[in-house]
């Protein structure tokens, strides 16, 4: 796990510096630099990040409601509870299907607007800047926003509903429609940061070799797929990995727009523990969920790793 | 910016295509963001028979309103309080153990950079519970230290790995000089390992600052004083307050992602390598 620094390079050239490892001389004041400078770095660390994980593991075995000290043990019973409660089970599919979606919907839309991008055309840079804005605006806001385009009453929707004299959608309000309107929100949001990844992705792909292929009467798509696509395979993988891990955090922008309803059919592994561990002070219940989302999120990130990113 | 297509005739038709097809992704992208600032100007009924075009009556008292109030700066001034400290201890505290992982040999140096690379692979919101057990048994629930110390936390783990990368690629003859001329660890980190890192300090900041001026869930469960909420959480609020008065509630929002905007225009470089650099490098 060490050389995770150098494994995830999107822009080889640049990136993959060579590793110089140090002969350094022995200076004195060794001791009072480690005293100084690296406790109040593992001081803050373990406090709010480990210890905190540990304590989820430990707490999802009890029933408790956070006061006094957790006695109630229940054994496995919170996770058993888990996987047999219809809207967890709900949840754990919308994470998959938003895994689905990045990966296969996002992360192509992204190289294809980067291809675009790369090309010298006039206003390039404008291009760049609007689609890279959902990206900077915060979740909540962004939800808000789409809350109101998805309105029935005031919305845009509504309006272009009208307008074809169609009947009135309430979009967030429909038990089957409420994810896929999520789903558009999530690409609006975060397209932009992949494609920025594949631009400076495709600012290190030696143009050279493109024209070799040009010279041999490669056509466009065979230039990209032989050529383009390959050389690119490295920040392909980097997007993919993000998209996945991205998803599977996914809180702030589904409070805003349904809050994991109605009937929580857009429920997120995370809106699922705040609505059922954090409101209702379910501590057990919502640790377990912790500890759940803990063994996903390290599984995939480590398989991932160890199957596709081996050789970046 | 290089030219992957490599065609240095391009035909018309290819650049029809390409106007028409960003020109499009452009609206969508857009379209909600701009309906969002018309929205605020509208009036309620105006807005119901014409979400899409320009109010037929510019009203600013919507903008106005909120502007003259307190609600909307107390806000601004929070998130701003809580991202300037997030930042300087974000910054201090992880260049600072970073500069012992890039500079000083100890035993078990590359066991206890894994252990803050932990951070890296789950999100805060696994162990929010614990997290929220452990800041109110310290005293410090619905105080902004309770959301600025599990932030700078969580931070740490991207942070030390980008400034100790960049402290290492610093050249070796620097370090070696100063040595031989009987400079220590610690001024050599005030007076040069510091000066040197301008653009990872601003990398690090500019991550920084838009992940905790953007947090809603960390503050959702550590605050419950309406005074001390940052914007997110009280354009929440404010939503829930004025339900389907959505021209006040359009106007607030506008308001609200303005200084993100305006900011991000004026230093869009900077944010943008930021934020999308510090992502790769780690």
């Amino acid at each position: 796990m060490t050389d995770m620094t150098a494994t995830m390079a999107a822009v080889p050239a640049t990136a993959r510096r060579k590793q110089v490892r140090y002969k350094s001389p022995t200076v004195r004041g060794r001791l009072p630099v480690l005293i100084l400078f690296l406790p109040p770095a593992l001081l803050l660390f373990t406090l709010f990040v480990i210890l905190p994980m540990g304590e989820a593991a430990w707490y999802s075995l009890y029933r408790w409601n956070g006061y006094g000290l957790p006695e109630h043990f229940v054994g496995f019973r919170n996770f058993e509870v888990l996987f047999n409660n219809a809207a967890f089970s709900q949840a754990l599919i919308n994470n998959g299907l938003i895994i689905l979606v990045s990966v296969l919907l996002q992360v192509p839309l992204a190289l294809w607007l980067a291809m675009m991008l790369a090309h010298r055309i006039a206003g390039v840079v404008a291009f760049r800047l609007i689609f890279f804005l959902p990206y900077v605006l915060a979740d909540v806001a962004a939800g808000l926003i789409w809350r109101f385009v998805y309105d029935g009453d005031y919305g845009l929707v509504a309006a272009l509903a009208g307008f074809f004299g169609a009947a009135t959608p309430y979009v967030l309000a429909d038990r089957g429609l409420a994810i896929y309107a999520v789903l558009a929100v999530i690409i609006w949001k975060y397209f932009g940061f992949h494609m920025m990844l594949f631009i400076a992705g495709l600012q290190a792909v030696d143009r050279s070799v493109l024209e070799a292929a040009e010279i041999d009467g490669a056509t466009g798509w065979q230039k990209f797929r032989y050529v383009t696509l390959p050389l690119l395979g490295s920040t392909v993988r980097l997007s993919v990995f993000f998209a996945v891990i991205g998803s599977l955090q996914l809180f702030d922008l589904v409070m805003p727009l349904t809050g994991g309803g109605p009937s929580n059919s857009t429920q997120t592994m995370v809106t699922f523990l705040y609505t059922y561990g954090v409101t209702r002070m379910q501590v057990g219940l919502g640790s377990a969920v912790g500890v759940v989302l803990f063994v996903i999120c390290v599984t995939l990130a480590f398989g991932y790793k160890r199957i596709f990113m081996r050789h970046d | 910016m290089t030219d992957t297509t490599s065609s240095a005739r391009m035909t018309a038709g290819t650049r029809l295509y390409l106007y028409v097809s960003l020109s499009l992704i452009a609206i969508l992208v857009l379209m909600p963001l701009v309906t969002t600032a018309l929205g605020g100007f509208k009036s309620l009924g105006d807005l119901r028979v014409n979400p899409f075009g320009l109010p037929s009556e510019w009203l600013w008292s919507n903008y106005l309103d909120i502007l003259f109030g307190d609600r909307y700066w107390r806000q601004m001034l929070n998130s701003l309080f809580i991202a300037i400290m997030t930042v300087t201890l974000t910054v201090i505290v992880s260049a600072m153990a970073a500069f012992t992982f890039a500079h000083v040999k100890f035993f078990g140096s590359n066991q206890l950079l894994n252990y803050f690379l932990i951070g890296l692979m789950f999100p805060a919101a696994t162990a929010i519970l614990p997290l929220f057990i452990r800041i109110r048994d310290l005293g410090l629930l619905d105080s902004y230290w309770g959301v600025i110390l599990p932030q700078v936390a969580f931070g740490l783990g991207m942070s030390i790995l980008l400034f100790r990368n960049y402290f290492r690629n610093l050249p070796e003859e620097l370090f070696q000089a100063a040595f031989v001329d009987g400079c220590g660890y610690i001024r050599f980190f005030w007076h040069i390992s510091m000066p040197l890192s301008r653009p990872i300090v601003s990398t690090v900041s500019i991550i920084t600052f838009v992940h905790s001026w953007n947090s809603y869930i960390l503050p959702l469960i550590m605050l419950n004083t309406e005074e001390k909420y940052p914007w997110p959480l009280g354009i929440m609020v404010y939503r829930g307050e004025f339900g389907t008065d959505w021209q006040l509630v359009l106007a607030f929002i506008t308001l609200t992602i303005l200084p993100t905007v305006i900011v991000f225009f004026v230093a869009q470089k900077h944010i943008i390598a930021g934020l999308t650099a510090g992502a790769v490098k780690s």
